[in-house]
Parts: C-alpha cells; structure tokens; sequence
C-alpha cells in the first residue's frame, strides 16, 4: 500500500461512523488500515451491503500489499509469505517474517524420518513471552522416484500438521506428493525453464502456490512470472537463486533488494511476489557440519533482513536455531509497538518468606533482563513488573511513569501477603533510588523499602552484601 | 489473445442460432442478458443451446480476463459445487469437456527486468583515518580506512570504499569472561601486549582496542598516570592502529583518556568515548590536542547522537574527519532490533544529507557475550528445546551481532572470539564480491545427501 492519508481511504467506507467495527469513526478505521492494524474485511457493511461494492473493490485494491501475500497450508498452521510494504524496517514495520521451512529427504530410513519430523515440529524456545516455532517442512526428493516420494509425504504428514513444501523439478515426482498432500495446500518447488508447462498444470490442476526458479536471470524470472500470470497462476514465490559463496553471493543479495525494491519502492506489480531463499546451500560447501550450520545462519541473516520472505533451511541443532529464530524474531517485531510484559508480579525460581521482592518495569527487555540475570543465579525472588507503557527504568523515572505511588498501587493490586514474609522487603532498582523515602512512607511499615543496584547484573554482588536485610 | 470478441458478435453468433426459442434473449449493453421465456417457460431444447452457447462465451471472456491477468481459476470453485448440487445431463456435460478448463501457454513471455537506484542518497559518509605511520608522525604499520559509503551496505547502488574493519578488545586486567572466549586468550591474560599480538598475528585482528578498565574506581581504581603504561606497551607491541577504551566510568574516564591520549599523541588513535553524561568536551580537546579521533556514544537515541557529535564539532572543535559513533550495540535477543533500526535510521539519514550523522559507525560486538542464550550451559526454562552446546552458540551469537549490524552500516566492529572475528570478516568481504570462490549449482541441494 502506497498510500498514506487515511482520508483517502475514508472516501472508500461508507461513512456512517456504525461503530461495529470497534473504532468510534470511518476515519479512524481508515487510519487503522494506513497502519495495518485493521483489516477491510472488518467492516461488515462494505462486505455485506451490495450498494458498497463498488468502494469496496477499490479499497481492496489500494490497500493491497505492494508486495503479494500468498498463502501456503490450511487451518491454524496456515502461513503467510511476502505481503510486505517497506524496504527498511523502521519505515513501518515488517510484516509476515519468512518462515522456516525445515529439510527432509524421500530417501530418509522411516524411523530417521520421523524422528527429525518430530524434531522439527516440536522444537520450541520461549523469548519475550513468545514461543518461538519452526513454520514449515521441506520434502526434497533425493530418489526422483514418485512413489517413494508420496510415501515419504505421506509419512511426513502422519507426523506433523505443517504446511509443506514439495521440492522436485520433477513433475511426475511432484504429482505424487500432490496426490497424497494436496488437500493441505502445499507449496510446490519449483517450475524451471524445462518443466514449466507441466508444473503450470499441476498448480491449476491442484489449486497450489508455486516456487518459479530462475537462477541469477531476473529477466528470465520476470518472464515466467508474467507467463504464469498470464494463465490466470498469480500464487506465484520467486527463487532468484542463492549463491551461498564467492562473487554470486554478492549477487545473489543484489538481487533479493533489487527484486524487493522493484515490488515496494516501484509498485512494479508484475515481479511483486516473495521470494525464497535457500540458505541450505551452505551445506554445498563443506564437509564441516559446524562450518555448514554457521554458514547457513550467516545466509539466513542475510536474507531474513533484505527480502528473503520464505526460507529453506538444514541445520536443527541449537547452534543454529536459537540464534535464526531470534535474529528473525528481532527484526520482524513491529518497531511501532514498544515490546511489552503484562505487569504484575512475577516468581523467579521458588521465592519464600525468605525472597526479596525486585521492582522493575514491564518494558519486556528490561524485564527478561532482570529476570535472567536472577534466574541464572539461582536466586529466588519475586519481580513486581510496574505498567511504565513499556519504558524502561531510566526514562521511566525521569518521565514520571515510574512513580511511588504506582509502584505501591502495583503492589496491593497483587494481593501480596507481607506477613507471611520473614523478610518483608521491596527493592527499587539503583536508578529509581530517589523514591525511597516517599515510599517509606507510602508503605507504613509494611516493607522496608531498599535500594538495589543499578544494573540488574549486579544482583548477584548485592544479595551477597545486602540480603537478608539487617 | 486469439481473437476478438464484441457484443454484436455476441449477438450475431446468437441469432444464427437456428432455434426458435432465442428469439427471446435480448443482450444489452453492459453485458446483462434478459430471458424472455414466455408463457410456455424454459423448455429442455432452449436450455441445452443457450447453456452450450453461453459456456463457449464465458470461456472466451474467461480467457479474455486471464489474458489481462485476472486470476479466474477462483472463479471456477463455485461453479464446480453448483455443478455437483444439481449432476448436469450427460450430453451436456460431454459439450463442457469439450472447453478447455485451464490452457497452458505455449511459450514463455519475454520480459525484461529493470529497476533503479535510491536517488535520496546523496550525501558521502565522512572517511575516516585510523593510525598514523611514521610519514604522519605516528608509528603505526599502516592505516586504516573507514566511512565513504554512498549507499546502504551492500547494496547495488554503489560499492563500498572500505571494508568493515575489526578491533579486538585486550583489557589492562583478567576479566569474567563466557568460557567459550576465556580459553582463547588464558595465556595472556596478564600480559596486555602479549593479548594484542595474540589478536593481531594469531586472530588477523585490523586493529586492537586497550580497555583500561582496571582504573574504573569500583575495581582497581588504578590512576590515570598508571593506567596509560598499558597504551605504550600495546603501542609497542603491535604496529596496527589501536582503539583505547576507558572503564566507563563518567567522572573519572575523561581523566584517564585525556591522559592516554597524550602518551599515543600523533598515533590517531580512536579514543572511546565521550558520552553527553560526561565530561565530553575535556575528551574531545584531548583529541584534538593529540591527533586522534574521538568515539562518540550514545544509547539508541538518534537524536543524542545528533546533539553529541554536534557539540563534539562546535564546542569542542573536532573536525569531521575525527568522529565516529558508536550509536550502542543491544546483541542478539537483547534488543538488536533498536539497535538494528537505530543505526539504519542514522545511516539513511546520513545519506540523505543529515550532516550532523554522516560519520562511520562502530559497535560493540562483544556484547553479544552477555546475552544469556550465548554462554549458559542450559536453558533456565525447562519447556525449552535442548540448548546444545555452549561451545557453539556464543560464537554465533557473536557472529549475527555483528553481520546484522554490518547490514545496518556498522564500519568497525569491536570484537572477542576469534571464530567470529573470522566469520564477519569472510561475510562482509564477500557481500563486496571480493571473494574468489567457485559457487555450487545452487539447485543442487534438491538432490543432496547430507
């Protein structure tokens, strides 16, 4: 979406400020729709009364993503690629990250197979309150052989319920997946310059996205994009090539911005689709599986921040996992909302009568940053999270939304027990220590008000000096 | 598109229909057909022959909105159930299958692509020199470059001048450090000059950085006068430009490095750092005083960084080609994100003209090593997957640090483990095409037996 005045958006609603949107006014929902916070399906009059048809095809056109979104899957575990708006991700935000489309191959032994399905599926790690996940499953047929490939996808789904990508320029091979999978609305990689025509059929036939692989010719890509658009085939995921080496991997990052660039900065609509990136091809390299897995989270970063929107990824050891999915969890988080946790009082550990009470603010980096510095120490204590609209404590304090009184509101709306406490004892973060003497006072007795240290990561040093308290 | 269609054809291929009942079907012209049945209503002979006649032109219209690109196969769907509701007579049926559903094309367009370049950036970053050798007044080997870009790192818009250097860290006292680092440098620990020829020779360090921490007063308070004995030793044991680094501490680093700055006076060195919580203008003049070229930090505040490298030019009288900024590195998973955006914002405004932030960036990379998913043994949250191996995660964490920043338009990277110091360095030379290496057949992976 290239526009940016809700007002023109405006003139497309119907203008009744009807309110069962949720929002008080049409414009505000316009604004909500610059911002993508709201969907023009939330509004129920424009969808139902025939009298807005109009308007609404016009909105439905202007507020499409500059970028395609396309859909892989079925049900919950359904996933978006592309549908992105900007280059940089502070213009805005980024929307749909890429998911991880983790490889399994037809010539797998069943019980290796299952096991790494299962692997795959069930991996998980918990960061800012978030579980963080594997998305999807690549099948790759290394055998060329339909039926063991059918097999193998049929295995692969008894095991797992994410959508699938079908990987094979064979289209015999992938008719056969398609058979078992189809239903679940895989994607299929990928028509080339040889299969084209047959893989076309089976997208139509199948009702399927499809993976168009044009290797380092974005000409030639471009060319098969309109093609396929041209037989009515617009589900379409680009494979521009990825070059994991050398001088064709400086091209192969020119080539995922330039093909970026041309979808949201030149509203080019016929090469506007996502595009996938096979850090994978790591594994091409070396022998060395910690070089490979290094390698491939190096690729992965790459194109986790410049245009890959779909990715087809190898190594599932931690080592390479956790950082990808964090890397990718950072920069896809929406630069507009401050990140968050619910306030409130948190237990560290197995806290007690005998456990000090940490205050601190729900801004989530803050948060998790005291929380794993007391984790990790094996200390167990309570955190009082304060709503400081997710600032942290410095500029919390200086801005007033770290206050006393808040800080002993947030206290009693936790119904916590002091006198079940040995060591009645709330501890204010060193940067907040000018408020306590105000709340001393604020707490009558109730709990000794102390001051800890100014970095979090100075807990350890203070519970050693400081706690119990004297 | 195989040939034209237009209502009077319509009409015309309809009124040679030689059957009597079509003579009620009138056709107007927003394509809005009108059956007249009359009082005899539908009959079985009329339906077969308008149907027939009425799929082979929604099939030329279907191919017609295809042509122009109009995704008709969604279309399809409810016709299909409609179909299955009410089984069409056999005969009919025979007539649809006749009508291709879905027609490949029988070649590939021909299309070109092109697109342009960012015409917003205008303005060159400010190059920046590290080092001086002895035809300079110093004593250095030789220099190192930064700055110059005139695009976005990477990108096809214009080649970068200068490669991402790195400056590994050698403190002036044995520090915690992740068990994965610590054993890199157990050896040298004790000796500040033995570590930076360590980083140099053995690591292919560009520069290395001397933190005099140990002056910080909560730890050794080691004076000023003292501390600096580290500069010249680390001076004299490696010929790279250095990077010299107090303890953080507000009140007493601009003591400390003034003082460091005289004795390296003519080495421009990169002196890290004047903060606006500090006393930024004593640095600044030592900086000028004794030809090195100041660091400028702040905490992800675009506009701090504006204010600091301002008065850092107009009140403290650095030049342009004397600063560089380290805006703050937050790691991976400890608020890269602000970190990422906070640097790509000031490198965009940069290039856009903003003068007050065209200066090369620098990051703290080794933070990466505080963040705990880098260094703990095991997660602390027993729902996690497996953590694996220590040994392996922080040097990658390392890694990503440091190359997702380099993608935001970091030009030094300050740094620890030796495998991630290797890694950033092969990435970013790479990403400049610098590189020889034979790629694989990048389809190859389909069929691979790994």
């Amino acid at each position: 979406m290239k526009e940016t005045s809700p007002l023109n958006l405006y003139k497309q609603l119907p203008q009744t400020n009807c309110k069962k949107c949720g929002e008080e006014t049409c414009m505000a929902f316009a604004a909500g729709l610059i911002a993508r916070t709201r969907k023009v399906e939330d509004c129920t009059p424009l969808i139902e009364e025939k009298k807005y048809a109009k308007k609404l095809d016009t909105l439905k056109t202007i507020v499409a993503p500059e970028l395609k979104m396309i859909y892989v899957g079925v049900g919950d575990k359904q996933v978006k690629i592309g549908g992105e708006d900007v280059m940089f991700r502070h213009q805005m935000t980024f929307f749909n990250k890429p998911p991880f489309a983790y490889d399994v191959t037809d010539a797998m032994e069943e019980a290796k197979l299952v096991e790494r399905v299962k692997k795959i599926t069930n991996w998980k790690k918990f960061y800012i309150g978030k579980w963080e996940r594997v998305e999807m499953i690549a099948v790759r047929s290394v055998t060329d052989d339909p039926t063991k490939f059918a097999a193998c996808v049929k295995k692969v789904m008894e095991n797992s319920d994410f959508p699938l990508i079908l990987c094979s320029f064979n289209p015999k091979v992938l008719k056969a997946g398609l058979d078992v999978a189809g239903k679940a609305k895989p994607l299929i990689y990928a028509a080339n310059k040889d299969n084209w025509k047959e893989v076309a059929q089976l997208a139509f036939d199948f009702k399927v996205p499809v993976v168009l692989s044009v290797p380092f010719d974005l000409d030639g890509l471009k060319s098969m994009a309109v093609t396929f658009a041209s037989m009515g085939l617009t589900d379409l995921v680009l494979d521009p090539g990825t070059a994991p080496n050398g001088k064709m991997l400086q091209q192969t990052l020119q080539n995922f911005i330039n093909l970026r660039r041309a979808a949201v900065e030149e509203a080019q609509r016929d090469i506007a689709y996502p595009v996938m990136a096979l850090p994978i091809n790591a594994w091409l390299t070396t022998d060395d599986p910690v070089r490979a897995a290094y390698w491939e989270s190096v690729l992965t970063a790459a194109f986790t921040i410049r245009g890959g929107a779909v990715m087809i990824k190898h190594s599932t050891e931690a080592h390479s996992m956790m950082p990808d999915m964090h890397l990718r969890f950072n920069i896809y988080t929406d630069p507009r909302k401050p990140v968050q946790v619910k306030p409130g009082l948190y237990k560290v550990g197995n806290p007690g009568p005998e456990s000090p009470v940490f205050v601190t603010t729900n801004f989530a980096l803050t948060y998790y940053t005291v929380e794993s510095d007391i984790a990790s120490n094996a200390i167990d204590a309570y955190i009082l999270a304060i709503n400081t609209d997710g600032i942290g404590v410095q500029a919390s304090v200086a801005g007033g939304q770290l206050n006393p009184t808040k800080i002993k509101d947030a206290m009693n709306e936790t119904g916590f027990d002091w006198k079940g406490q040995k060591y009645p004892a709330l501890v204010l973060p060193g940067m907040a220590a000018k408020f306590s003497g105000e709340l001393e006072d604020l707490f009558a007795g109730q709990a000794k008000i102390m001051v800890g240290p100014e970095d979090s990561g100075r807990i350890v040093g203070w519970m050693k000096d400081m706690w119990p308290p004297k | 598109m195989a040939g034209k269609i237009t209502l009077s054809d319509l009409n015309k291929t309809l009124s040679e229909m030689n059957v009597q009942s079509l003579e009620g079907i009138k056709i107007e012209g927003d394509i809005e057909i009108e059956l007249d049945a009359g009082a005899g209503g539908v009959g079985p002979l009329f339906a077969y022959y308008f149907g027939q006649e009425a799929a082979k032109i929604a099939m030329q219209l279907m191919n017609f909105a295809k042509a122009v690109g109009y995704p008709v196969e969604t279309l399809m769907q409810p016709v299909a159930v409609a179909s299955a509701i009410a089984p069409a007579p056999k005969e009919l049926t025979a007539a649809a299958a006749e009508v291709p559903a879905f027609k490949v094309a029988s070649a590939l367009a021909s299309a070109k692509f092109s697109v342009g370049t960012d015409k917003t950036w205008k303005t060159p970053i400010q190059e920046v020199t590290l080092g001086a050798t002895k035809a300079d007044g110093g004593s250095r080997g030789h220099v190192v470059k930064l700055g110059g870009e005139r695009a976005m790192p990477f990108f096809p818009d214009a080649a970068m001048p200068h490669a991402p250097k790195i400056t590994m860290d050698v403190f002036d006292m044995p520090i915690g450090m992740a068990k994965a680092v610590k054993m890199h440098y157990e050896d040298v620990i004790n000796s500040p000059g033995e570590w930076a020829k360590k980083a140099v020779k053995k690591f292919g360090a560009d520069m290395v950085t001397v933190h005099l921490i140990s002056t910080d007063p909560l730890l050794k308070d080691t004076p000023a006068q003292e501390a600096v004995k580290t500069v010249e030793e680390v001076l004299q044991a490696v010929d790279v430009p250095i990077c010299i680094g107090g303890s953080g501490n507000p009140n007493k680093d601009p003591i400390v490095l003034s003082k460091a700055a005289e004795v390296a006076q003519g080495e421009r060195c990169l002196i890290a750092s004047a903060n606006l919580n500090m006393d930024w203008e004593k640095i600044g003049k030592a900086c000028v005083d004794n030809g090195h070229v100041c660091l400028a930090w702040t905490q992800l505040e675009i506009n701090s960084q504006k204010e600091l490298n301002r008065k850092l030019m107009k009140v403290a009288g650095v030049p342009r080609e004397s600063i560089v900024m380290d805006p703050t590195t937050a790691a991976l998973a400890y608020g890269l994100d602000f970190a990422y955006s906070n640097m790509e914002r000031i490198r965009l405004g940069a290039l856009k003209g903003d003068e007050e932030l065209t200066f090369p960036m620098s990051s703290g990379t080794t933070n990466a090593w505080g963040v705990r998913e880098a260094w703990m043994v095991r997660s602390p949250n027993k729902d996690d997957s497996d953590w694996g191996d220590r040994m392996l995660r922080g040097p990658i964490w390392e890694i990503l640090t440091g190359y997702s920043l380099a993608m935001a338009g970091v030009d030094i990277f300050m740094m620890m483990h030796p495998l991630a110091v290797a890694y950033v360095h092969e990435i970013t030379q790479s990403l400049m095409g610098r590189i020889e290496a034979k790629s694989p057949d990048t389809s190859a992976w389909l069929k691979m037996g790994v």
